[in-house]
């Protein structure tokens, strides 16, 4: 069942001298319930826009981005900020722990935004996350006490504790050794999978890359199959950004 | 209504882990805030009690606003016949319904001590003269409705005087000797304190009583008898009746005799006489805050920049923009609510001090309790300290953009 679809998305921005800078351009994507999806690409080729884009934290500046089959540009600011809490879970590479709060805490933060029972239930829905990461005996450990496939099991928990449908992961072992690694993505994979969330990876490792069943590749801006024979690059330092004007920047 | 409920409730908790977590911090920039306030309340409510001490010792003196006096007098100096007044004050005070009245005259009456008679002074004086004057009475009671009929009449006597006769316990109904002709066994029913230049013994007694006894009491002759009527009257009408009264007692007095009516409390000369000395405490009071918020807005807004990527991952996990908005203004106002309370207490520990009471009490006999207006003055200001220094954090923590915030 689709819930996410990207039609003819594009997104440009403003150079300093005021030319436009394509990052990408005619993105075509759906995501299905329960979907596992990974976007390689190389630093700078748009990856981490698209994350922004599927997470509602950006706008694009052509397309247009369905949700539940309706068109998100015209939702309110507030509505983003609330469809993403409630259906988007984020995973960030640097793990992105709130200093200072404990494994508890941290996990109960998504939770506060929300206003259901859930949160009044929060601590123990936390705590029982947190037990289905293997942090139960951690609930107390701030992130400065805690290693870095803790600190990345705090994350995931963070991130599937409103049970989102959509699980963004940006570079998730980027910051861990390559075993923690497969045990963080084993762990993410069997959470997502028991609570039928779609997970997006974005890496730059292609065995993590692997783990997912559709693969893409993001080149000059577009979203391609990763199975597709990869483009002969120009070189340019500039590259993959697409430069509209045709000129070479 | 479910998600305001949340939406607060979750703001507050926000507040709450963000001060716990940066005590520190949040300690050291709340001190100038608590300083602030603790200044704030001291300043105000060391003026409010001086100024209620002020008025308090003015309404003792000349009554309450308004309150009008009477007076008469004839070519030769002397008081018209007190029948004629008082036969006109009463026809006064019936016809305009005027409750609180006293007339009010003083005499020189000889009184026996265990160490030999003195001449001491009496103030006599209506029922209402309590009221009027805010007299208190330190011990017993003030004359009731029905002391004027007694026998034996009904004294209240300063504390100088009570003391002189050994400090006797009012319940054991002391009694104490007016010398005349006939001498008459009065009873002290009332103890109040002596005024501050008072250094001897000074009673008073009821009107009704003194005319009854008049005749068997060893008086002054040559004592000055110059009888004054007074009555409380409300402010808003003082103007009309004075001229009214005017009009009646020259007209009962008739040709020969001059009548005067006139208020002399406090407020008789200006809207607030005491307005000058409130802008000033307020003025200080105001600049006292203002610092003190001004340090506090320094501190949130270098704060709430290190605070970016965390706002940046709020968001990120469904955070509004409202919701951030709220919950940094609340941390500011959380903080600087307890911080108030702090400087409320520090502000009560200091004013009601011994050491400051003895400065401020000065010439007055009873201190007012501490002002609750400055108290809670205190705390609203704390509070409104507490949204304006956080608005401007608020402000730059919503304009965060939340793509580079959560890379910061």
């Amino acid at each position: 069942m689709t819930f996410l679809e990207l039609r003819g998305v594009g997104r440009t921005v403003s150079r300093p001298d005021d030319r436009p800078l394509v990052i990408l351009d005619g993105v075509e994507l759906v995501v299905e319930v329960g979907d596992r999806l990974s976007i390689v690409g190389r630093s700078g080729s748009g990856k981490s826009t698209l994350l922004n884009l599927l997470g509602l934290l950006d706008s694009p500046t052509e397309g247009e981005i369905f949700l539940d089959d309706e068109p998100t540009r015209h939702f309110s600011a507030r509505r983003r900020d609330v469809t993403r809490g409630r259906d988007v879970g984020f995973i960030f590479q640097q793990f992105n722990l709130l200093q200072g709060r404990t494994a508890l805490e941290n996990v109960m933060t998504p939770l506060l935004y929300d206003t259901g029972s859930a949160f009044w239930r929060r601590r123990a829905i936390a705590s029982e996350m947190l037990d289905r990461v293997g942090l139960g005996h951690r609930l107390s450990s701030t992130p400065d006490r805690l290693s870095g496939g803790e600190q990345q099991r705090v994350a995931i928990a963070r991130a599937l504790v409103r049970r989102p449908r959509l699980i963004l992961a940006d570079e998730p072992t980027g910051a861990l050794d390559i075993e923690t690694g497969e045990i963080v993505m084993a762990l993410l994979d069997e959470i997502a999978t028991a609570s039928d969330a779609a997970l997006v990876t974005i890496t730059h490792d292609p065995a993590i890359a692997a783990l997912a069943t559709r693969r893409f590749r993001l080149e000059k801006g577009a979203l391609v199959d990763a199975a597709a024979p990869v483009l002969a690059h120009e070189g340019a330092p500039g590259h993959p950004f697409a430069d509209p004007s045709g000129s070479d920047s | 209504m479910k998600g305001l409920v949340t939406a607060f409730v979750g703001s507050v908790i926000e507040a709450w882990a963000e001060l716990r977590i940066h005590r520190t911090r949040v300690l050291l920039s709340l001190v100038g805030v608590a300083v602030a306030v603790c200044a704030l309340t001291s300043v105000v409510a060391l003026g409010n009690i001086a100024q209620q001490a002020t008025i308090e010792t003015s309404e003792r003196s000349s009554g309450r606003p308004a309150t009008l006096y009477v007076s008469a007098y004839t070519a030769d100096g002397s008081a018209p016949p007190t029948a004629t007044m008082d036969k006109t004050w009463n026809e006064a005070l019936e016809r305009y319904s005027v409750h609180y009245a006293s007339r009010v005259n003083q005499q020189q009456v000889s009184i026996q001590f265990i160490d030999g008679v003195s001449p001491v002074n009496a103030t006599l004086v209506d029922q209402p003269y309590g009221t009027m004057h805010r007299v208190e009475v330190v011990r017993g009671s003030w004359f009731g409705e029905t002391d004027a009929t007694r026998l034996a009449p009904a004294l209240i006597v300063n504390d100088i005087f009570w003391q002189r006769l050994g400090s006797p316990d009012l319940a054991t109904h002391p009694t104490v000797s007016l010398v005349g002709s006939k001498p008459v066994t009065a009873v002290i029913t009332g103890v109040i304190a002596a005024l501050p230049y008072e250094d001897q013994p000074s009673m008073m007694m009821l009107n009704d009583s003194y005319t009854r006894l008049a005749e068997q009491l060893a008086t002054d002759a040559s004592y000055p008898s110059y009888p004054s009527y007074e009555m409380w009257v409300p402010p808003s009408v003082s103007a009309e009746l004075t001229t009214r009264l005017q009009s009646d007692f020259s007209a009962s007095l008739g040709e020969g005799a001059t009548a005067q009516v006139n208020r002399q409390d406090y407020a008789a000369y200006g809207d607030d006489p005491f307005l000058p000395i409130k802008l000033m405490i307020s003025g200080v009071a105001v600049l006292v805050l203002l610092l003190g918020a001004l340090g506090l807005v320094n501190i949130s807004l270098v704060t709430v920049r290190q605070r970016i990527q965390e706002i940046g991952i709020r968001r990120s996990f469904g955070a509004t923009a409202a919701r951030v908005f709220f919950a940094v203004m609340m941390e500011s106002v959380v903080a600087t609510v307890a911080a108030g309370v702090v400087g409320v207490m520090l502000s009560i520990l200091i004013v009601k001090s011994p050491w400051v009471e003895d400065v401020i009490s000065q010439g007055v006999s009873d201190i007012p309790a501490f002002p609750l207006d400055a108290a809670l003055l205190g705390l609203a200001a704390a509070t409104v300290v507490g949204a304006i220094a956080g608005l401007l954090p608020a402000l730059v923590a919503v304009r965060v953009k939340v793509i580079d915030a959560i890379r910061y």
